[in-house]
């Protein structure tokens, strides 16, 4: 698939929400009117002053936003390379970036007139946004969760709970995230009058990858005034996120698209490794495919059987990744990577001890890939980070892993 | 004329609603599975819908869910669909056969290539779940070039501006899904499906089949007297599940026992309009 390269990069999907090959609109019928009414509803949406100016007051004045940009000393006199600075979405209320996007769907919610929000959850940090800001607007909330994920996340199952969610433990297939995503669309397909689903990353049907990269563009437009602000008008020269299905990248990297002389990295995660069964990196050890309403690289067999992701992060274990990371990567303007549990545990620590900041164990693997490049950059080079969440949630994991008891 | 015309055809002679059943191909086993499919016929079955078992089937409830699953670990794939339907075929070139699925196993095989092994196999037509209208140049369009028939559903969200763009590329029938919901879900309400069958009726000469949800031979009867076709699968599916041992395999009664299940049902749609 080597086409020429656009003219930009930034212009997708196209009307049939297409990037390339990837997306599409791979729903049954029952749910094909909903995501065409969605369509045009948020189409109107994006164009009205007030609904932009609702969105920017309470990002704001609810979310904290903007989300400093950090330039983190000793990390870079650590790893003796470029200068490197991490986009604080860790800081957001509710402590993820999940939260710009949740904001985004639940205010066009309303305008719908839905009374029901659903939403599915790995980490929990998406069911958490989704029930906080339910509870904010007096919404109904159900949060479908694996039931796997439910068992080693307990402290955000409990704040869903506080928040008034329902969160329902999923069974059926491997009771992970993907099969939480299942669970979803079958909820969306039974209560379809009612109903507004709350996609938490740039997955889904068209035209869900778009919208939630747009409502997540906020990231990168920030970090592209910050740092012209902090360094002199310069762009940064590599930026980094992680990698789930890819909203927290695909936010940090759009507005960047067609800044050529930046380096984009995605990080996925390579659990045991991608060389193993074990691990959540599709770019590197899938193929395209169609699952959750679009085409684009998945974990598979042969035969097309959808296969089970790990990784150590609970948000990143996922076997596929939104479509338009899928055009990027055939396109050749982002170049994805992956990174081992082991990996993103060791910086996982050094964070914590070398910048007081503990981060999610998602960003600590694109902190791991820092490590891999930023010693062999010139010291007047910059790397950006999308540090976008807090590692509260992960204390337990970790504890565990390292073999320590809390 | 093709299987499903000529089997529609006759049934509307005999004033009879068709009697389709849905089960899960490889489902406990591949012998097990080509036993039953050879039985269904003489127990009252005019049209086979066989599912094409998937990990993630977005669209069915627990039953089906589950049978997939049995499916894929008793080594079920799509290869060994399209043997199930040649062996099948080698007995019976009558009875219409319709595979039913998710999109991706067939993408994973290659789109043209499963048309032409689903020709050469002898399957009649495909229901794909995930491949609404507005997919139709990924295997729709092709697979009726091929001479396969491409059955859509349509649903009670299928508004009256959108009805005309699912029947637009329909073939052989028309799959009226009765509920808003998963398979196996809630009971449909007759009156309200007799309404929508009219609505579709309107708009095209095909038959119109109803499924999803309809799960005793009462419903099976009250839907067999307003709509061309009745398809029951999470009732089939869950006396198959019954009829496992605890430990997997079938029981030794397992095949007496489904197949008595689709004959109450099956007589029942077809003694619906006496
Ligand atoms: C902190 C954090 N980062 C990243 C992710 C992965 O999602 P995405 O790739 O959509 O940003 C999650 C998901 O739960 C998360 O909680």
């Amino acid at each position: 698939m080597t086409a020429h390269a656009p003219n930009s990069f930034r212009t997708g999907p196209d009307e049939k929400g297409r990037f390339g090959t990837f997306g599409g609109r791979f729903v049954a019928e029952t749910l094909m009117p909903l995501i065409l009414e969605l369509e045009d509803a948020y189409n109107e949406a994006r164009q009205e002053k007030n609904f932009k100016a609702e969105m920017e007051n309470l990002w704001r004045n609810y979310v904290g936003r903007p989300s400093p940009l950090y330039f983190a000393p000793r990390l870079t006199e650590h790893y003796g390379g470029a200068k490197i600075y991490l986009k604080r979405d860790e800081l957001n209320h509710t402590g993820a970036h999940k939260i710009n996007n949740v904001l985004g769907q639940i205010l066009l919610a309303r305008r719908m007139g839905k009374t029901r929000i659903i939403a599915e959850t790995g980490a929990g940090q998406h069911g958490v946004a989704t029930a906080t800001v339910c509870a904010k607007f007096g919404l109904k909330c159900v949060v479908y969760m694996g039931a796997t994920d439910v068992e080693r996340q307990k402290p955000n199952v409990f704040r869903m709970k506080l928040l008034g969610a329902e969160v329902v433990p999923v069974t059926s297939g491997r009771s992970t995230l993907k099969d939480a995503m299942n669970e979803a669309l079958r909820d969306w397909v039974t209560n379809v009058d009612d109903t507004f689903y709350c996609i938490g990353t740039v997955a889904g049907p068209h035209p869900y990858p778009a919208m939630v990269r747009d409502f997540q563009s906020v990231i990168g437009w920030e970090a592209k005034g910050q740092m012209k602000h902090a360094e002199n008008g310069r762009l940064p020269d590599v930026l980094i996120a992680c990698i789930g299905g890819g909203s927290n990248a695909m936010g940090l990297f759009h507005p960047f698209l067609d800044d050529k002389d930046v380096r984009i990295i995605g990080v996925e995660a390579g659990g045991k490794g991608v060389d193993t069964n074990e691990h959540a990196a599709s770019i590197a050890g899938g193929r395209p495919g169609v699952l959750h309403g679009n085409r684009t690289y998945l974990l598979q067999d042969e035969d097309g059987q959808i296969q089970e992701a790990h990784s150590i992060s609970a948000g990143l274990d996922y076997p596929g990744i939104g479509p338009e990371h899928s055009w990027l990567n055939d396109m050749k303007r982002v170049e994805y990577v992956s990174v081992t549990d082991t990996e993103a545990l060791e910086a996982f620590q050094l964070c914590c001890e070398m910048e007081g900041i503990i981060p999610a164990l998602e960003p600590a693997h694109a902190l791991a890939h820092v490590s891999k490049i930023a010693p062999e950059m010139d010291k007047d080079q910059i790397l950006l980070l999308n540090m976008c969440g807090r590692g509260d949630k992960d204390i337990f994991t970790v504890a565990d892993a390292l073999g320590t008891e809390i | 004329m093709s299987r499903i015309e000529k089997r529609f055809s006759t049934l509307k002679d005999k004033n009879q609603a068709a009697f389709v059943s849905f089960t899960m191909a490889g489902d406990p086993n591949y012998d097990t599975s080509l036993d039953l499919m050879r039985a269904l016929p003489k127990a009252g079955v005019d049209i086979i819908e066989l599912g094409m078992p998937f990990t993630d089937p977005m669209a069915d409830g627990p039953a089906i869910q589950i049978a997939g699953q049995r499916a894929i670990k008793g080594g079920q794939t799509l290869k060994k669909t399209l043997d199930l339907v040649t062996a099948f075929r080698k007995a019976d070139d009558e009875t219409p056969i319709v595979l039913m699925g998710y999109f991706n196993p067939i993408f994973i095989h290659g789109t043209a290539q499963f048309i032409a092994d689903a020709k050469t196999a002898g399957v009649d037509g495909l229901i794909i779940v995930d491949l609404p209208p507005e997919e139709d140049d990924e295997l729709c369009v092709p697979a009726r070039e091929a001479g396969l028939d491409f059955i859509r559903l349509a649903t009670p969200t299928t508004d009256e501006k959108r009805l005309p763009k699912v029947l637009e590329n329909t073939s052989g029938f028309v799959y009226y899904v009765s509920i808003t919901g998963i398979t196996g879900a809630a009971t449909p309400d007759s009156n309200a499906v007799g309404e929508a069958v009219a609505r579709i009726k309107e708009k095209t000469d095909l038959p119109v089949a109803v499924g999803f949800g309809v799960s005793t031979p009462e419903q099976a009867a009250e839907i067999a007297k307003v709509a061309d076709g009745v398809v029951v699968g999470s009732a089939i599916v869950r006396a198959m599940a019954d009829a496992l041992t605890v430990a997997g395999p079938p029981k030794k009664s397992f095949q007496k026992d489904v197949i008595a299940q689709v004959k109450k049902l099956a007589n029942a749609a077809k003694r619906a309009r006496k």
